[in-house]
């Protein structure tokens, strides 16, 4: 197990020193700032009742989640693409590999860092995003766990098809995959909902394609579905899952791509030469 | 010799990039305590068969084995130091920092690890930049500071891919001693290197290697296998006296009144002196010369050129 540990320490302590770290809790704190000073300056219509207050509230809070898994998937790419194709390219892996740990070790243990900082940056930003929500609009959100957890698997998700790629492709490839993908996924969600509200069937299963090529957009769709209010939920009318809520089979499909992505990966790094 | 006697063996080690030979069946044994050269032109698959010993490439066929285990096996590898060609490592560290990190991957107890590793830094010269960070080192820093990092687990297998490279006259000197200093060790040393001059020196036996194919293998250090050029001062050479020298030798150039050749023994000169006599050459002088390595080098891997 030390060596994981290392790896992992490692990549911790890159994104420390070259100031990652505090960058993204700078960016997320003045993500937290507007938010906050949003809600501060939000008047509402005496006319309007508390419970339209709180549907309002609650979107308001579903679209900053919107915003911030947006980052996170941003930085999670963006800070994990350069990890195996950048050592392997530039030969720095060599002085790592040739130690007494194994292939896999070194994978995991890389992964393992990224996850967890990942993990740290999520979970401070949404119960930033909760705290600044109730402490100022006297708004506590839906089901936060459920959603926390959803976004969690899409960063995660995300991460692995990076370091996938990242066993096969250069930096700049694997970028434009990992990116591709997702947009496609996002491109393929929004097809499937206005396909739904103009009942085109046919339309609808592209999108669902496009979702069981890459399912980290439906991650998101069901996250915000979890999290909407009953109200809300009940008319049947959200901005992100309107109708086309992905099932929880999609949810276990998307671990079940995860881990398969990891085991590839896992295989693949195995037997590449270095 | 047994197995266990062995630092390196290798049976038909063979790796092909695609449809690209790299390696072609690579044979080595190398004895433990062994200072062991391993020459070639660039491109000749140096670095391809160090990463197949290493387990960093995947053979295509053959076996190879590290200290009597497999190189698959990571175990292996916690006895063995490498120095890559042209080291590498995360600009952001310290040299102390990177250090600790082998040492920690090496499973190394911390506090053995911070002893060690000072000693180490002086020793490369580097006591002074213990703790800049790797962005600010030269190419030499760089250098000095891979080596400190192969010996840090008092390896009883060391390999140097080109460790003189982007180093100046100092740093190489240092490669040298500390060579040296890992032979009274008892320890092995593979050395990859296209400076002929400095495996002179150093390396107990060479293997010349070209087109992935070892062609010679070459006892060094007064243990001489016997490999000699021939000069001879004669008159009445003629090309056709001369390339009946073919029988004895290679590489026959003739000069004037001066003819050179190589010939793989000295057994052979009384026959020739007879052949010349022969042919009605006035020989005035024939004089056998033990060959550099550089020249050997020239030769054997000029000669697989098929000129």
């Amino acid at each position: 197990m030390q060596p994981i540990a290392v790896i992992a320490a490692l990549t911790f302590k890159e994104a420390a020193r070259k100031k990652i770290l505090w960058m993204a809790l700078l960016v997320g704190l003045a993500f937290l700032v507007l938010f906050g000073v949003a809600h501060h300056y939000q008047t509402f219509r005496s006319t309007l009742t508390p419970l339209v207050r709180r549907q309002i509230l609650n979107t308001q809070f579903l679209v900053g989640l919107y915003a911030l898994n947006f980052l996170v998937l941003a930085m999670t790419i963006l800070t994990s693409v350069d990890t195996l194709s950048g050592e392997i390219a530039s030969g720095t892996i060599h002085a790592v590999a040739t130690k007494p740990l194994r292939r896999w070790q070194l994978l995991i243990g890389k992964w393992l860092g990224f996850v967890g900082m990942l993990t740290i940056f999520l979970v401070s930003m949404v119960s930033g995003l909760a705290l600044v929500s109730r402490a100022i609009a006297g708004h506590s959100p839906y089901h936060l766990m459920r959603g926390l957890c959803l976004m969690w698997l899409e960063g995660v998700l995300l991460l692995t098809v990076t370091f996938l790629f990242g066993t096969i492709f250069s930096t700049l490839t694997n970028g434009i995959i990992a990116l591709g993908l997702h947009g496609l996924a996002f491109l393929g969600g929004w097809i499937e909902q206005f396909a739904l509200l103009t009942s085109s069937e046919r339309v609808a299963s592209i999108g669902v394609l496009a979702s069981v090529v890459m399912p980290s957009e439906a991650l998101w769709r069901r996250a915000a579905f979890e999290m909407q209010s009953p109200l809300i939920g009940a008319l049947g009318f959200t901005p992100f899952a309107a109708g086309a809520t992905p099932s929880g089979a999609m949810v276990v499909y998307a671990a079940a791509y995860t881990i398969v992505s990891l085991l590839l990966a896992l295989r693949l790094f195995r037997k590449r030469d270095l | 010799m047994g197995t266990v006697d062995l630092a390196i063996r290798t049976r038909g080690l063979r790796k092909l990039f695609g449809s690209q030979v790299a390696v072609e069946g690579l044979s080595l044994e190398v004895p433990r305590g062994e200072i062991f050269g391993f020459l070639g032109p660039n491109g000749a698959g140096k670095s391809t068969s160090i990463k197949m010993l290493l387990g960093l490439v995947t053979p295509t066929s053959g076996e190879a084995q590290v200290l009597g285990r497999s190189t698959r096996n990571a175990e292996a590898r916690r006895k063995i130091g490498f120095l890559p060609e042209h080291f590498q490592f995360y600009s952001w560290l310290t040299a102390r920092e990177l250090l600790r990190v082998h040492g920690r991957l090496y499973g190394m107890p911390r506090a053995s690890v911070e002893g060690r590793a000072w000693a180490l830094l002086e020793l490369v010269g580097l006591g002074a930049h213990a703790d800049k960070r790797l962005r600010e080192f030269s190419k030499g820093m760089l250098q000095r500071i891979g080596l400190a990092q192969a010996l840090l687990n008092e390896p009883e297998l060391i390999f140097l891919d080109e460790p003189t490279s982007g180093l100046d006259p100092l740093g190489r000197r240092l490669v040298r001693d500390i060579i040296k200093a890992q032979r009274e060790r008892g320890a092995t040393v593979f050395l990859n290197s296209h400076l002929l001059s400095e495996v002179e020196i150093t390396c107990d036996r060479v293997a010349f290697i070209k087109d992935g194919r070892v062609l010679e293998t070459r006892q060094l250090g007064g243990r001489s296998d016997g490999a000699t050029s021939v000069i001879v001062k004669a008159r009445k050479l003629s090309p056709d006296v001369a390339s009946g020298l073919s029988r004895w030798g290679s590489s026959i150039r003739i000069d004037g009144d001066q003819l050179s050749f190589a010939v793989a023994s000295t057994d052979v000169l009384p026959d020739l002196l007879r052949y010349l006599v022969a042919q009605g050459v006035d020989v005035y002088e024939l004089r056998p010369q033990q060959l550099s390595l550089e020249e050997r080098f020239v030769q054997v891997v000029g000669e697989d050129r098929g000129l």
